[in-house]
């Protein structure tokens, strides 16, 4: 099989749509002409999509754009593209290291696993992987659900206005990652300061940021030292068997920031898409009334709100092309880094039946709200098993449930890598 | 099975339980597809390489199996 095969199948589209029928520009190399555009285009408002990525997909889905600091990138916008670039070995993470990389702050990123292609990045991340199949989260399922239940408890206890955030978004996740890997609950005022630094992109100064990195890193030492003590039988007590065993193919500081950014990815994500998704529940048409009517669909319904919610703030994670690559009709330069903008290719009307309208029981939905490619979400399977306990235990316990204030009134973060509410109050 | 030559790997994707995350393809390019969704094998009998065991040690639905000629599984891991 041709390369030029292997790689058009690679980017196939679901069957229904096979053919983008869009006609892509005629290729062409830009790249030096035109004057990059600000990215992102505005400030994110609540979760709104910019429409101004409607037209870029249908008329030049491949443009320079330039983040706050790096050099220029390119911005990919069409689902196929976005999926190329994702996974197809000829755009890199581990050649972004040392380049002057598009970010959205002044430090140069260090980003361990992040950073890594195939078979490094394999390497590392089978260290884990075992931890996060499907197979092992449904063994968490009843525990989350206890822990959900307890926390309805403590809302409806608090009584009507009370925050969704505080009572059940932030302290779910937290304790079901802390569980898994063995980091005890009870230090969390700590590390949940130090993870801001991980999502962070003006909330906090620089130098802040590169403090609160190395407090959590020290503070992951700390954990990993004492298992060498007293083994354990969580996910860093398996982390340092590990490595112990595989002196030659891990390297302790490996070990250290893939258990630091587990528990920080583990919660800064959850914790900020359960208010988004019953936000986008009580505030969108065919939302809570339906899943109340129709609780099956949970399942499917934390699959469309996956698509729907612009959940990322910005860009971030450029893949840097190995070689020349004809994409979206350009010719991208080996060498060239590539960004992508994953609600675009949520939206992506070439995909997704009508991509604007929130349809919980929606069949075909290869969304890429966890990404696509060898760096695909690793906790994946577990957010989705939160989400749908979530989801489940409200619809059971607070089935009245609404926003106490008018959606005009929410306060919502900035200056993160992720969108979210700051508080939630509701009723019942 | 006679005709199996020894040594050689077998490889299967589960569809019923493929995502399509695209991470075998990532790990092992010369060796999955993601078609419509779902990954599938370029070639069912291979030669034995590392990068198969990564994809199916890897995949969060355990959905590649890796078997030997005699049907004995070599990954995931149980």
């Amino acid at each position: 099989m041709t390369r030029s095969r292997v790689v058009s199948q690679r980017t196939g589209l679901p069957a229904r749509r096979a053919v983008d029928e869009r006609e892509p520009p005629p290729v062409t190399d830009t790249s030096q002409a035109t004057t990059p555009q600000r990215y992102p285009f505005s400030a994110p408002h609540r979760l709104d999509v910019d429409p101004r990525y409607a037209q870029l997909r249908r008329e030049e889905p491949l443009i320079r754009i330039r983040l706050p600091f790096g050099e220029p990138a390119w911005l990919a916008t069409r689902y196929a593209d976005v999926r190329t670039v994702l996974a197809d070995p000829r755009f890199s993470r581990a050649a972004s290291v040392g380049r002057d990389q598009p970010r959205n702050t002044p430090l140069q990123p260090d980003e361990g696993i992040l950073a890594m292609d195939p078979p490094e990045h394999t390497r590392l991340r089978r260290l884990v992987a075992k931890a996060f199949t499907a197979r092992r989260v449904e063994e968490l399922r009843p525990r989350t659900r206890a822990v959900a239940e307890e926390l309805v408890d403590g809302m409806l206890a608090a009584g009507p206005p009370a925050d969704l955030v505080a009572h059940l978004a932030t302290p779910l996740p937290i304790r079901v990652i802390c569980d898994l890997l063995g980091v005890p609950v009870a230090d969390q005022d700590r590390f949940r300061t130090w993870s801001e630094a991980i999502v962070s992109t003006t909330s906090l100064s620089p130098d802040t940021i590169r403090s609160y990195v190395d407090q959590l890193m020290g503070y992951m030492a700390g954990l990993i030292a004492q298992r060498r003590v007293t083994p354990t039988d969580d996910l860093i007590g398996a982390m340092v068997r590990a490595r112990d065993e595989n002196a030659d193919r891990l390297t302790e500081e490996e070990v250290v920031q893939l258990a630091a950014g587990l528990l920080a990815a583990g919660h800064e994500t959850t914790v900020t898409q359960i208010p988004n998704m019953v936000y986008v529940l009580l505030t969108e048409e065919g939302g809570w009334e339906r899943l109340r009517a129709e609780p099956d669909l949970v399942p499917k319904a934390v699959e469309e709100l996956m698509r729907f919610i612009p959940l990322g703030a910005t860009a971030a994670f450029p893949r840097y092309a190995v070689e020349d690559v004809e994409l979206g009709g350009v010719l991208v330069r080996a060498g060239e880094p590539v960004v992508v903008s994953v609600h675009s290719a949520n939206r992506d009307e070439s995909v997704f039946t009508d991509p604007e309208r929130l349809d919980l029981g929606r069949e075909v939905n290869p969304h890429l709200g966890f990404g696509h490619g060898v760096h695909h979400c690793i906790g994946a399977q577990l957010a989705r098993m939160e989400l749908q306990v979530v989801l489940e235990t409200l619809l059971r316990r607070t089935p009245g449930l609404r926003l106490a204030v008018p959606p005009s009134e929410l306060t919502w973060k900035s200056g993160l890598l992720v969108r979210g509410l700051t508080a939630m109050p509701v009723r019942w | 099975m006679s005709q199996e030559e020894p040594g050689r790997w077998r490889v299967f994707v589960d569809s019923t339980r493929c995502i399509g995350s695209g991470i075998c393809a990532g790990a092992a390019p010369t060796h999955f597809v993601v078609v419509d969704g779902l990954s599938r094998p370029v070639e069912e009998r291979i030669d034995p390489v590392e990068a198969v065991l990564d994809a199916a040690e890897s995949c969060p639905m355990e959905a590649i199996i890796v078997s030997d000629v005699e049907g004995g599984r070599i990954a995931p891991e149980p």
